[in-house]
């Protein structure tokens, strides 16, 4: 069996599972947000009534994080719907915006979108603060109300986007009826050269398959390439899964797995126990596709769709109105980091946004130094806007007064994983996704840039 | 639902993200609340460009949409696993999505609410109907008929997901079959 059939098949408690078989599995967790959780609540209560209790509260956990810092007062109120739901359920991972458990969230606009308006519980971006947390376990089942909740296949587990329904489905009863993938097998191997990151990997791939290329079927990464990529880019690729329209991208388990999981899982006191699955030498999957990482060069996948990639190098004619760096993709530490060795000592000349993913992010640029100057200062030196209000912000446009959001139609780089047309707001806006240090490259240039012409001297 | 119905068709092209069935800026509507549900119906498709689509799916003003049945290219409700997707097209009353290909969670959505009915065709429908044609599509027979012309084009059946359908969406068909309770 391939990685996602063994976990599938444990869920299901069968011994054997094959691609086709329709089959109820467990859930080991649920996680849902602002946006589709009021109605994953409603859900709920309608098709099990008002009194009834969610299946485990210690397996529900709830993250608010896409419209935040906004004074749109209906998503205010999702907030807090989700803060009463958590009290009357008594669900222990609620990580709320505010502290105070019956209080009621109002986001302030007079202090600006740029100063921190979140207490101490925020975690940020759902599934960048699920493994932080310690909510990601190799050989679980997550379930999320977002499409990108297959990030998590980075730690060796199933991981898939569902909708409401079904999400209400999982609350009542701890199970889904979900139909085994077939997967298509990622062979990487080899190493990245300096200036080539996570996301051209993935963008390579998608751009191989086409934007359907995966729909209905799991994406598994493996190969000796695998043992170069930190977590974080493994999340980078495993979260872009969707984007090829896969139910799931997964990893094989190694010790850089092990090693994050446990210190996440003692760092916040989850469960720390897990079984990993590992690759069997007689899988069947419906095909094999070589990275050679050797020879990957920056990409980015141009207006309009995940899969229209072009070769960084050769869209220099590209002129750009604003570059931004952000999301569960793109704004995770190491691509602020890579960003950051781009762009230290120059000058931005377009408006460019940066979002951190999470607080402990904004916590880490602020706190990692190089030559004297932190991360953050070097990003400010650099004409970068830096918000400390982390969450999903402009990646997916969100209401208008949404920090980075693109209120005009303008042409726009960005570290984030999605494209199509009027994904950051205006409707004939247009998005190029790139790397960070791509992101970067084209920030200084105005023009999309290969980020190699800037590390070379 | 019933399975055989006749309307106005819209044509969308390929990559019909779940931005442009519903914008994002709209999901601080939640379906489950009544009012809000008919609002989310008022803005379905809304994210089509108007550059490329200056036939608007939702008239100025109007509630629902004078087409019930929306005929696309590939990859039909990518993106996001936003239910409000499906939620917009069926409280907009849009029957029926007839497509050369599904986004699976689109697709899964549809079958989970039974807000419409997710159809795929055999051949590349939307370069073959007009925004406006008359059509009548029919489940059971799995097929969709351009009406002024006669002719005739068939589509996948339902397949397996058809008695989750049929019984109404992913809780009925629990209930059915005995996996949750019937009565709560
Ligand atoms: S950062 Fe973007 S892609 Fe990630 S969860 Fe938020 S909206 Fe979705």
């Amino acid at each position: 069996m391939t990685l996602t059939e063994k976990i599938l098949a444990r869920a299901a408690g069968k011994a054997r599972v094959a691609a086709g078989d329709n089959i109820w599995v467990n859930a080991d967790v649920l996680m849902t947000h602002d946006v589709c959780g009021p109605g994953t609540i409603g859900v709920f209560h309608r098709e099990f009534g008002r009194q009834a209790k969610v299946w485990d509260p210690s397996r529900v956990v709830i993250i608010p994080d896409h419209y935040i810092f906004t004074a749109d007062s209906k998503s205010n109120r999702n907030v807090d719907i989700l803060r009463e739901f958590v009290r009357e359920q008594q669900i222990p991972y609620f990580y709320d915006v505010i502290d105070d458990p019956n209080g009621s969230w109002k986001f302030d606009p007079s202090q600006g979108l740029l100063n921190r308006q979140y207490g101490s519980q925020y975690a940020g971006v759902c599934h960048t603060a699920l493994p932080q947390k310690g909510h990601t376990r190799p050989g679980e089942i997550l379930f999320g109300t977002d499409s990108h909740t297959c990030m998590a296949g980075a730690f060796n587990q199933f991981a898939t986007g569902i909708g409401n329904t079904d999400a209400g489905f999982v609350m009542g009863t701890g199970k889904l009826l979900i139909k085994v993938p077939e997967t298509m097998r990622f062979r990487l191997e080899g190493k990245l050269q300096p200036g080539v990151m996570a996301k051209d990997i993935i963008l390579h791939i998608i751009g191989e398959i086409g934007f359907d290329g995966a729909t209905y079927r799991a994406m598994q990464f493996d190969g000796s390439g695998v043992s170069t990529l930190s977590m974080d880019d493994r999340m980078t690729i495993a979260n872009m899964a969707i984007e090829a329209g896969g139910k799931n991208g997964i990893f094989p388990f190694d010790a850089r797995t092990a090693e994050y999981v446990e210190s996440r899982t003692r760092l916040n006191g989850t469960k720390s126990t897990y079984e990993p699955v590992e690759v069997d030498a007689d899988q069947t999957t419906i095909g094999e596709w070589v990275i050679d990482l050797d020879r990957l060069e920056p990409v980015v996948a141009c207006h309009p769709d995940p899969g229209n990639r072009k070769q960084a190098k050769e869209l220099g004619h590209v002129k750009l109105d604003r570059a931004y760096i952000g999301s569960c993709t793109g704004g995770k530490t190491s691509d602020f980091v890579e960003f950051a060795r781009v762009i230290r000592g120059r000058r931005v000349v377009i408006d460019t946004f940066g979002v951190p993913a999470t607080p402990e992010i904004v916590h880490d640029l602020r706190r990692t130094r190089w030559g004297g100057r932190t991360v953050w200062d070097i990003l400010l030196d650099a004409g970068v806007q830096m918000t400390e209000n982390a969450g999903c912000a402009a990646c997916l446009g969100g209401p208008v007064d949404t920090f980075g959001r693109m209120n005009t139609p303008m042409k726009c780089i960005s570290a984030t994983n999605r494209n199509f047309p009027g994904r950051m707001g205006h409707k004939e806006s247009q998005v190029f996704l790139a790397s960070p240090a791509t992101v970067a490259a084209s920030a200084l240039a105005g023009k999309i840039a290969d980020p190699r012409e800037y590390l070379s001297n | 639902m019933d399975s055989k119905f006749t309307g106005r068709v819209y044509v969308v092209r390929d990559n019909i993200d779940t931005d442009q069935i519903i914008p994002a800026q709209f999901l601080n509507l939640v379906p489950t609340i009544d009012e809000e549900y008919e609002k989310l119906g008022s803005y379905a498709m809304y994210g089509l460009p108007d550059s490329l689509y200056p036939v608007r799916f939702i008239a100025d003003g109007a509630m629902d949409t004078e087409y019930s049945i929306l005929l696309a290219g590939r990859n039909f409700g990518c993106g996001s696993s936003r239910e409000h997707a499906p939620i917009a097209l069926g409280a907009a009353q849009t029957q029926c999505v007839v497509a050369e290909g599904f986004a699976r969670i689109f697709f899964r959505n549809c079958v989970a609410t039974g807000e419409v009915y997710p159809v795929e065709c055999l051949n590349r429908l939307c370069d073959i109907f007009s925004t406006g044609d008359i059509a009548t599509v029919d489940i059971d027979q799995n097929t969709i008929t351009h009406v002024a012309s006669g002719k005739v084009y068939d589509l996948k059946p339902l397949g397996e997901v058809r008695p989750v359908v049929d019984a109404g969406g992913i809780f009925a068909y629990a209930r059915q079959t005995g996996m949750i309770p019937k009565a709560v």
